[in-house]
């Protein structure tokens, strides 16, 4: 960041004895990963935020443009590495936007039930994150042990806990089976204890409702003026949601509640968090219930799935399907074309902006990162804030580096 | 006012001439020339509930399949009223690529368009404060345009190398 952007003050004005500046960050344990904020302070007040981003920024975009569709999935998968399950979702709902592919009902569902869960998994994330850096170490812990009992269910799905990469241009990495449903009905009925558990520590408490409501607040028309979405967005009075507005996969199918508040501070997003939690509980509930049966990827004719492994080591058609799909030279056609598909991610619109030219290599695979468009209006909303609300309004906006920098 | 009213009533208002319209996968583009891109779209947020803009990049199609033109910037909209979608896009070349800011009808342009600036190297008038904000400052390309190579080019010449002889 160039030097020049920090006013210097006249040695002799007598602006010097008071405005100094501070460097919050890079390495900070509230950033939570690495950003970096210079601000200028008078006393403990925060009178301009200048943030200096691009620590992580490790060219993703580049990255799509030589990387194939399905090798870029583990790519996607370090963006919000809160809720990979999202970004992978989201990457191929664009790809598959892309070839005109409908998946069949039984990936859909397996796909809305992880998306949901990841939802979950982010939010207990960011509410039990929001308090920790406040001080409420106990609501963080009682969160952390919830997303534990999700990592074992991503890890029975797929076999990583963290960096899941499940999802395939059409389909899945693997189908799911009975265990994955037990295991996913046992967290649907053991998470509403500690969502109560949660709300009775943090809902009434009173320092944690003096350090966060009425702290960074955004009013409805500078959510829409800065581009907000998700449950920044919604915590201002803006009622957008994919999963209603535009429904893709199954979420059709389901019964549930888009959640608003119209606070606009900090405690708004945290009780928007925590209800969508509640919600995306419901929508996973009716999924697994009505989990249909039938295959997860589409038809192995239209040459653009993986088949499974069974045919690939005992039939010469899978054998040559397998060589089809993964030889550089090979693969399938796209058409040439550009095409832009999003998702409700728990951060708010995550969409990939593919342009397709006949390869099977993105000739342009731009994210639309949510953190990035809600890392910008901070310095807006700290200004004039006390140093440790800093804190308290990064929380809230649940800003993941990795996804800001890509 | 569904998405058709909408292409209906900029066809009026604009002659067709200027404005391509076309469908792909049921999302409408609107291509338009880079001198008149920030009145329409001042006009669709201002007569068509067009509020929010979702998103703003570029293409480099330096090596695209018949492409006439170096760079695509796409301007992505919404609605937070009617819901309407509707993507809009200028081409612009070289020697100096550079389009009217839009910060001023949405401030969240701001760090889209510097992003735009730091990765492709188009320049946005009358934007505040456009410098890079991805790449550090004194960083002298622009790493999404396609003749820039995936493995970056000159980042390790400062870079000290011992041989085993030296050693």
């Amino acid at each position: 960041m160039p030097l020049e952007l920090i006013e210097p003050i006249a040695p002799e004005s007598d602006e010097r004895e008071y405005v100094w500046t501070l460097n919050f960050g890079p390495q900070h344990p509230a950033t939570h990963t690495t950003l970096r904020v210079v601000l200028k302070i008078d006393g403990e007040q925060v009178v301009d935020a200048i943030p200096d981003i691009g620590y992580l920024h490790s060219g993703f975009e580049k990255l799509g443009e030589h990387l194939d569709y399905n090798q870029y999935v583990p790519v996607t998968d370090r963006m919000n590495y809160i809720s990979p399950l999202s970004n992978n979702i989201a990457w191929h709902h664009a790809v598959e936007k892309l070839l005109d592919i409908e998946v069949p009902p039984r990936c859909q569902y397996v796909r809305t039930i992880l998306a949901e869960l990841s939802r979950i998994s982010d939010h207990l994330l960011c509410a039990g994150t929001a308090a920790l850096d406040l001080g409420a170490f106990t609501a963080f812990l009682y969160a952390f042990h919830q997303r534990e009992v999700l990592y074992d269910i991503f890890e029975l799905v797929c076999g990583a806990r963290f960096t899941t990469s499940y999802t395939r241009v059409g389909g899945l990495m693997y189908d799911v089976d009975d265990r994955f449903v037990h295991r996913v009905r046992q967290f649907v009925r053991g998470f509403p204890k500690t969502h109560a558990d949660v709300t009775k520590m943090l809902n009434r408490n009173r320092i944690f409702l003096d350090r966060t409501s009425g702290v960074g607040v955004l009013s409805r028309e500078e959510a829409i003026d800065w581009s907000c979405s998700g449950p920044v967005a919604r915590a201002s009075g803006v009622t957008r949601d994919l999963r209603k507005d535009e429904p893709y996969l199954a979420y059709e199918d389901f019964e549930f509640k888009v959640c608003c508040s119209q606070g606009g501070d900090c405690y708004s997003r945290y009780l928007v968090r925590m209800a969508e939690m509640l919600e995306s509980l419901k929508i996973v509930e009716q999924a697994i219930e009505n989990l249909p049966q039938g295959p997860v990827n589409v038809d192995v004719e239209g040459r653009q799935v993986l088949p499974d492994k069974s045919q690939v080591h005992t039939t010469i058609e899978g054998l040559i399907q397998h060589f089809e799909v993964v030889m550089s030279n090979r693969g399938f056609k796209t058409p040439s074309e550009e095409v832009y598909g999003a998702i409700e991610s728990p951060n708010g619109e995550l969409g990939f902006y593919l342009v397709g030219d006949g390869s099977n290599v993105a000739y342009r695979a731009r994210c639309r990162p949510p953190s990035f468009i809600h890392f910008a209006i901070f310095p807006m909303l700290i200004r004039g804030l006390q140093i440790s609300d800093i804190v308290a309004v990064l929380g809230s906006l649940n800003i993941i580096a990795a996804e800001l920098d890509r | 006012m569904n998405r058709e009213e909408v292409l209906d009533r900029l066809r009026e208002t604009f002659d067709d001439e200027s404005l391509v319209i076309s469908l792909f996968r049921g999302d409408a583009r609107v291509v338009c020339p880079a001198a008149r891109v920030a009145e329409v779209l001042e006009w669709l947020k201002g007569e068509c509930a067009l509020d929010m803009l979702v998103d703003l990049t570029a293409v480099d199609y330096l090596e695209y399949p018949d492409a006439r033109d170096r760079f695509g910037v796409i301007y992505s909209l919404g609605s937070t009223v009617t819901n309407v979608r509707l993507w809009v896009k200028v081409f612009v070349n070289d020697p100096e690529p550079t389009l009217r800011s839009v910060t001023g009808l949405w401030r969240g342009a701001d760090w889209m368009e510097r992003e735009v600036y730091d990765m492709f190297g188009i320049r946005f008038d009358g934007h505040p404060d456009l410098r890079r904000i991805l790449m550090p400052e004194e960083f002298a390309a622009f790493p999404l345009r396609k003749d820039y190579p995936l493995k970056g080019r000159g980042e390790r010449h400062n870079f000290p190398v011992l041989t085993r002889e030296d050693s």
